[in-house]
């Protein structure tokens, strides 16, 4: 049994994109918080703190969660996939990015992290959605920008396109 | 890992000789805000010892102030300061009012709150949490005043008035006349009406607002990062009322924002808190609002009562329009209000050949949050009136709509055309493109599939809408809210200047500058395309830098990102500073290239000659020699570093002497129609099929117009269906979360068929027009007019909730059978919660009143009382800690005895107020007794809930009180078992307090 | 919009919580998936001293068939049940209804328990526990007990839960050779039930379970009605409900609903 109080901080560890992390948190503090204040991570975003816009999504021991809804001392020893972790390279984009950027499913940007954190989670167990597969995963996350479709559209395609590596890659 | 590590795809086609611009080009922005390398507000690192500010404020609609005990939250360690009215008034003047009246208007309260969630103190700590709680320590005694919420009824005799500035509420009352319209009534065959109310709504970006802001005591000058989206008008606001000149009031954005549609312009009241609060902690101050804030106190667009009329021919041809606007600013006029009004004065015929107007305008204060900015900016007001009444009036003749819509449409011969109103059309062809959609977007099909439907009794039908989309705002437009004799005094306004510069590096490489703070909008990339074009370069070979420093970069009022001026105004400016820069360039390659300046042409990172290709020179090389040879350019051509260009279009004239005005540069068209079908039993609105048809001149990205046209019918959608910023009659704010402010998502929004025709403008640069906000405008109204056609009513009020419509559509309600309970009618708006029971307690009559009394037993008998003080022998207080499940909070509660009949009856009045809000319940105790030695007690309630608990649980509220009214039985109970005698009177008391704990979170 | 200050205990065994529960009473919460809790915390609408963090205690995460019954641990998240393989043969009912309860991202953390402890009376898994006729597992340091559905929810929020005592789990009836109905109605999808309504096929009948009307979900035991019958029973149902008006919908909308959804769903069950 741990007890941690609630005037002091106390040091959190755990996995984030498949690197040690570690940092000090009151009991009260959001991982939301922790990744983007505590540790730097800020392409997580904060839309409303009460678990209903998804933009903090994160994958916290293959379990999507919301960063928000999740205290720091929560997730010590967990491991945590954030959307600083999609890419293959800092100069490289991956399928589902690539995908977003071609089809124009952003625009401010401010949600997207979690969206990305949704569908890539997703994908990897369901590799051929269907649209109405997709809109009800994606009615989890708010976005005010593009009007979704084109977020639709491009999860389909990257749907796709990843099926297709897979299989180009188990033909090989 | 499911993504394959790809080399990113670059769509630039090098060898394409086709212009850049009207291409989907991938945007430069995207890759960043893929990787969580955005740089929103939140994301930037501040200054080490910055100080987190939060905002305490107002549970009540409307109240003074007597008094603000601010001492346990300043002995809360970690907190630096709070600043209430009186200190933010002594370093701050009040922002300036857009109309003439002896009026203030403060960002925080001073010694009256005015709507719920208006500020009324600033905490300042070394972290958030630490400032909330201190937050929670602040008391604030309130003396409550009459509300009012309603546009009209803010205006009847009697109302509670807010501003003694504003008699009667009414903050502007303006009249015009164009043409002859009594003389079109008079003889019109027909005239139409029609009464509407437009509901509150937001745009509701996903990012919040945020502020840093520091005070620099020496120069007395301030520095803030702000996510403010302009107009930056707002600037000199902001610098009057922090007492600088313009120059000591550094205003900067972050280079990425978390979308705005106008609601961003909204942080200016907080920009000038926050900085207060820098000057007094002499520390940098950063405060990021929550959505809770967000939601109740941001901003929130105009809700409008408007009685429009028309003078009508036999077949439908409109002759005369009549308006009664009356706009609801909210409790104050903060700037640039009333401009929603204003925008669309030119435009109140639409896009209709009327030459006869006649328009009333009130501007009326209630008790609401403040209005700004936001996506259609009065553009939705007018057109859910007048495309109603299009429709009404082709019912009402027995015609078509889209017949109706027709007859009236202006001529295609009749570009430029001048609207009675002022309005200079720039171009179009809207019966051609009427034309195309009903083809393109197969009308003929849809009406087989709704005459289908209606013949198996489904309710389907189809709506239309016609409108033309004003860009580009005429800053000079507001000054009509003006007498033309006001407008003379104080000197002409119009005009919109737009920025850009351009500059070359030591290298040759283009840097591009613009003042048009995106918010998403992917400015940076359709500024590389036009200059790329210019230059003849790639995209990638342009960096664009959007961010704005007030300090150093060129800005002017109109900058900004509003009034959909991006494409219109900003990227031809930048386009006309390129070509500027190209002009000298060319002739300086001319000269190494020993050609005329004539024959130069800049293609494929070459300057060439235009007939000898093989006569070249590298961009790059040309682009340098201002930095590394200025004695080697020739004497006409001046320098090539940096190019900065202002561009106003002399169309933007001020208000003429009798009141006409081109309030803005640009007008695209849009044509929607759409199919609709409604739930037979749960009267849900699905959207079938829905086809918009937009001229918004010269494509320049054709995915980002598209991006816009999506993005604007997904937030109309939500306004035509599902949200609205409601309130109750005693202004209590209803929708204080994303549960109940119900944003549309992906199960919600359907692909809109988007049909374009191009028509440029001739008042533009690049012949763009905006086309941000039209599906704003076309949207509700279109698919309340669908509604209206399906379900064959007459009225129609957004948001389209199917509860609301039940009552318009179904009969009268089976009875409750025999011996059932009544129920008591419904009261639109009425939050107030009545309730009445009895009990029979043991003990006679005097016994039970004697308790009543008693503070002792009283302490006993209350439900978490901490401690009971008898003021006098009627009047109580208490501390009670009170919860329902696992909501809990602290309250403070008042209590007085009236009309007391001892032992016979007793009416208790009072209040409880706590973090959490407040209640304040009146109810009357009778004590008879009951022939066996006890005592029959009954009572009768009237309560009130407000504050947090109300804006963010109201979905409870009422459950909560048969709950806790079945605890009071249940305790009532067990005393009068007890043989004693009951606490039952005080149990009421608890109620209040205890009503006042609930609340409604998300599972 | 921070939570306020609290202690915070991780679990590592029943008694680590039971202690914790003993010893702080009402003062301590119960954190499992944080769905609810979490969003009042932030919203300072509940203010415990102590959150004892359950998830990482393994004997909470079963899912058992256990005779006649399915057991539910404490700590099975809603995605859990959803995943199981026995879902749709031993609790049709609840795999009908499962898939209402807030989005993919909520379910994958929230629990089946923490649904029930939160007591909205709008929840898809309240009205599923009643419908079915399930318990709740009670567990105090001093004690163990089983509760019946209809006794567990008091009123909005409201539990038969003692501020000492853990939803240890509950326990679900399978109900053999039946047919089920669900349907909800909600202003978007996700979103908290303006009304929902579940119908079973029993031996005499029917039982129609309501949620989102009455402060607790509230299930009524009906012999096989039709017609006028049929609609004087759910229309005298429907009053009995109380419904009341709120920004999303009207008590007489409610009415409707509970009226033309019921006709509906008690004729598919009863064909």
């Amino acid at each position: 049994m741990t007890r941690l109080k609630a005037d002091a901080r106390h040091s959190v560890r755990f996995t984030l994109n498949g690197k040690p992390a570690e940092g000090e948190a009151e009991p009260r503090m959001l991982l939301s918080d922790f990744l983007r204040h505590q540790l730097g991570a800020t392409g997580t975003h904060v839309g409303c703190e009460h678990g209903v816009c998804g933009a903090c999504t994160v994958v916290v021991d293959g379990m999507l969660t919301r960063s928000c809804l999740t205290l720091a001392a929560q997730v010590d020893g967990c491991e945590i996939r954030t959307v600083e972790g999609l890419a293959p390279s800092a100069d490289r984009l991956g399928v589902l990015q690539q995908v977003f950027r071609r089809n124009h499913a952003l625009q401010c940007g401010f949600c997207t992290a979690g969206i990305l954190m949704s569908l890539d989670h997703y994908l990897a167990k369901n590799p051929a959605p269907t649209e109405a597969d997709i809109r009800d995963l994606l009615s989890g996350h708010l976005c005010r920008c593009t009007g979704y479709t084109p977020i639709i559209q491009a999860a389909l395609v990257a749907a796709a396109e990843l099926a297709s590596a897979t299989k180009e890659t188990s033909d090989a | 890992m499911v993504q394959a590590a790809v080399r990113s795809a670059n769509s630039v086609d090098q060898g394409s000789d086709t212009p850049w611009v009207g291409r989907s080009i991938e945007r430069v922005e995207d890759a960043a805000l893929l990787s969580g390398r955005g740089r929103f507000i939140d994301d930037l690192g501040v200054q080490p010892g910055t100080l987190h500010a939060t905002i305490l404020r107002s549970p009540h609609a409307h109240a003074d102030i007597l008094s603000i005990d601010t001492e346990a939250a300043k002995r809360l360690p970690g907190v630096a300061t709070v600043l209430t009215g009186s200190d933010v008034k002594a370093v701050t003047t009040s922002l300036v009012v857009g109309v003439k009246a002896p009026v203030e208007c403060w960002p925080i309260a001073m010694d009256r709150v005015r709507y719920v969630g208006e500020p009324v103190a600033v905490i300042v700590a070394t972290d958030r949490a630490r400032a909330e709680d201190a937050a929670e320590l602040i008391n604030v005694e309130y003396r409550p005043r009459a509300a009012v919420v309603d546009p009209l009824g803010t205006l009847v005799s009697g109302a509670p008035v807010l501003h003694d500035g504003f008699p009667g509420n009414l903050a502007s009352d303006r009249s015009f006349r164009y043409g002859d319209p009594e003389k079109a009534f008079a003889e019109a065959p027909h005239r139409f009406s029609i009464d509407i109310r437009y509901p509150r709504n937001s745009c509701t970006p996903i990012e919040t607002y945020g502020v840093v802001a520091s005070h620099d005591a020496g120069e007395d000058a301030y520095e803030v990062l702000a996510n403010f989206q302009g107009p930056f008008s707002i600037h000199t606001v902001i610098a009057r009322a922090l007492k600088v000149p313009g120059n000591r009031l550094r205003l900067r954005t972050p280079p990425d924002s978390g979308g705005s549609f106008g609601v961003k312009q909204g942080v200016f009241p907080y920009i000038v808190l926050i900085a207060a609060a820098a000057r007094v902690t002499g520390r940098p101050v950063k405060w990021i609002e929550d959505r809770l804030e967000h939601l109740t106190a941001s901003v929130s667009a105009t809700n409008r009562a408007t009685t429009l009329s028309a003078a009508v021919a036999a077949d439908g041809k409109i002759l005369a329009l009549d308006w009664d606007q009356v706009e609801d600013c909210g409790a104050h006029l903060r700037a640039p209000e009333p401009a929603t009004l204003y925008r669309m004065h030119g435009n109140m015929t639409g896009a209709y050949d009327i030459r006869h107007v006649r328009i009333r305008n009130r501007v009326v204060v209630t008790n609401k949050t403040p209005t700004g900015l936001n996506r259609g900016f009065g553009g939705p007001q007018v057109y859910f009136a007048l495309e109603r009444l299009v429709q009404r009036i082709a019912i009402g003749l027995g015609l078509d709509p889209l017949d109706v819509i027709k007859r009236n449409l202006i001529g295609a011969g009749a570009f430029p055309y001048r609207t009675a109103t002022g309005a200079l059309l720039d171009s179009g062809n809207y019966q051609e493109a009427i034309a195309r959609a009903v083809e393109q977007g197969r009308l003929a099909d849809l009406k087989a599939k709704r005459d289908e439907a209606q013949a198996q009794g489904r309710l389907y039908g189809i709506g239309f809408t016609a409108v033309v989309e004003p860009s580009v705002s005429n800053m000079g437009y507001i000054t009509t809210v003006l007498t033309a004799a006001e407008r003379r005094k104080a000197g002409p306004k119009n005009g919109a200047q737009a920025t850009a510069t351009v500059g070359l590096d030591p290298v040759g490489s283009v840097t591009v500058h613009v003042a048009s703070v995106p918010q998403g909008q992917g400015h940076r990339t359709v500024l590389s395309q036009v200059v790329a074009d210019v230059f003849g370069l790639a995209p990638k070979d342009i960096r664009v830098n959007t961010e704005i420093d007030t300090a150093k970069d060129a800005w002017s009022i109109a900058s900004g990102n509003y009034a959909s001026r991006f494409a219109a105004a900003v990227a031809g400016t930048a386009k006309i500073a390129a070509e500027r820069v190209a002009g000298r360039l060319g002739r300086i390659a001319a000269s190494q290239l020993n050609v005329e300046a004539a024959d130069i042409v800049f293609a494929k990172g070459f300057v060439a000659s235009r007939h000898n290709p093989e006569n070249r020179i590298a961009f790059s090389r040309v682009a340098a020699l201002s930095h590394w040879s200025p004695g080697s350019l020739p004497d006409d051509a001046g320098q090539t570093i940096r190019e900065t260009v202002f561009w106003t279009p002399p169309e933007l004239t001020p208000p003429d002497e009798d009141d006409r005005i081109n309030s803005s540069l640009c007008h695209g068209f849009i044509f929607d129609f759409c199919g609709v079908e409604i739930d037979p039993v749960t009267l849900e609105t699905r959207i079938d099929r829905y086809v918009t048809m937009h001229d918004c001149g010269t494509i320049l990205h054709p995915g980002m117009v598209n991006g816009q046209i999506r993005g604007g019918f997904a937030q109309a959608l939500g306004a035509a269906l599902y949200e609205e910023y409601a309130y109750a009659d005693d202004g209590s704010f209803l929708t204080g979360t994303l549960a109940d402010y119900l944003l549309p998502t992906t199960t919600e929004v359907p692909e809109p068929e988007i049909i374009h025709m191009e028509t440029p403008s001739p008042f533009t640069p690049l012949g763009a027009k905006g086309v941000g906000e039209g599906n704003c405008m076309s949207t509700p109204v279109c698919l309340a007019n669908a509604v209206a056609d399906a379900l064959g009513i007459a009225d129609v009020t957004l948001p389209l909730v199917p509860a609301r419509l039940a009552e318009l559509v179904r009969g009268a309600e089976p009875p409750p059978p025999a011996g059932g309970a009544a129920i008591a009618p419904a009261r639109e708006g009425d939050r107030r919660l009545r309730g009445e029971g009895q009990a029979s307690v043991k003990g006679a009559p005097e016994q039970v009143w004697a308790m009543l009394l008693d503070p002792a037993t009283l302490q006993s008998v209350i439900p978490g009382c901490q401690r009971v003080d008898r003021i006098t022998d009627t009047h109580f207080r208490a501390d009670v800690t009170l919860g329902i499940g696992p909501v809990s909070g602290r309250y403070r509660a008042d209590v007085e005895l009236f009309d007391l009949d001892p032992p016979r009856a007793v009416t208790l009045r009072g209040g409880a107020t706590g973090a959490l809000g407040f209640g304040n319940a009146e109810g009357r105790i009778t004590l008879a007794p009951d022939g066996r030695g006890g005592t029959k007690l009954t009572y009768s309630y009237d309560a009130a809930i407000g504050g947090k608990v109300a804006s963010i649980g109201g979905r409870l509220l009422d459950g909560a009180t048969r709950v806790i009214i079945g605890q009071f039985f249940t305790a009532l109970a067990r005393k009068a078992g007890g043989g004693g005698a009951s606490g039952g009177g005080f149990s009421l008391f608890g109620l209040l307090a205890k009503l006042a704990s609930l609340f409604g979170g998300r599972r | 919009m921070k939570p306020p200050a609290f202690d915070y205990l991780r679990a590592e065994t029943v008694g680590d919580v039971l202690e914790g529960l003993a010893q702080q009473g009402g003062d301590a919460r119960v954190l499992a998936g944080g769905q609810s809790l979490m969003a009042m915390l932030n919203m300072r609408l509940a203010k415990p001293k102590l959150l004892i963090d359950i998830m990482r205690l393994k004997e909470l995460r079963q899912i058992e068939r256990k005779g006649d019954a399915v057991v539910i641990g404490a700590g099975v998240r809603q995605a859990d049940l959803l995943a199981w393989p026995d879902l749709a043969e031993a609790l049709p009912l609840v795999s009908l209804a499962l898939p209402w309860v807030g989005h993919v991202q909520t379910r994958s953390r929230g629990t089946i328990c923490g649904s029930l402890a939160h007591a909205d009376p709008s929840a898809e898994m309240p009205l599923a526990l009643v419908a079915l006729g399930g318990e709740v597992l009670l567990r105090s340091a001093k004690r163990r007990r089983r509760v019946a559905a209809k006794d567990f929810f008091a009123g909005m929020m409201l539990t038969a839960r003692s501020d000492d005592e853990l939803i240890e789990g509950i326990s679900l009836p399978v109900v053999r050779g039946s047919r089920f109905a669900f349907r909800e109605v909600a202003r978007r999808h996700g979103d908290f039930a303006i009304v929902a309504c579940a119908a079973m096929k029993t031996e005499a009948g029917v039982r129609f379970t309501v949620g989102g009307v009455a402060d607790v979900p509230t299930a009524r035991d009906w012999p096989r009605l039709e017609g006028s019958a049929l609609d004087d029973a759910l229309n005298g149902f429907a009053y009995e409900l109380g419904a009341r008006d709120d920004v999303h919908a009207t008590a007489r909308y409610r009415r409707d609903l509970v009226r033309m959804i019921g006709r509906d769903l008690i004729g598919e069950v009863l064909q």
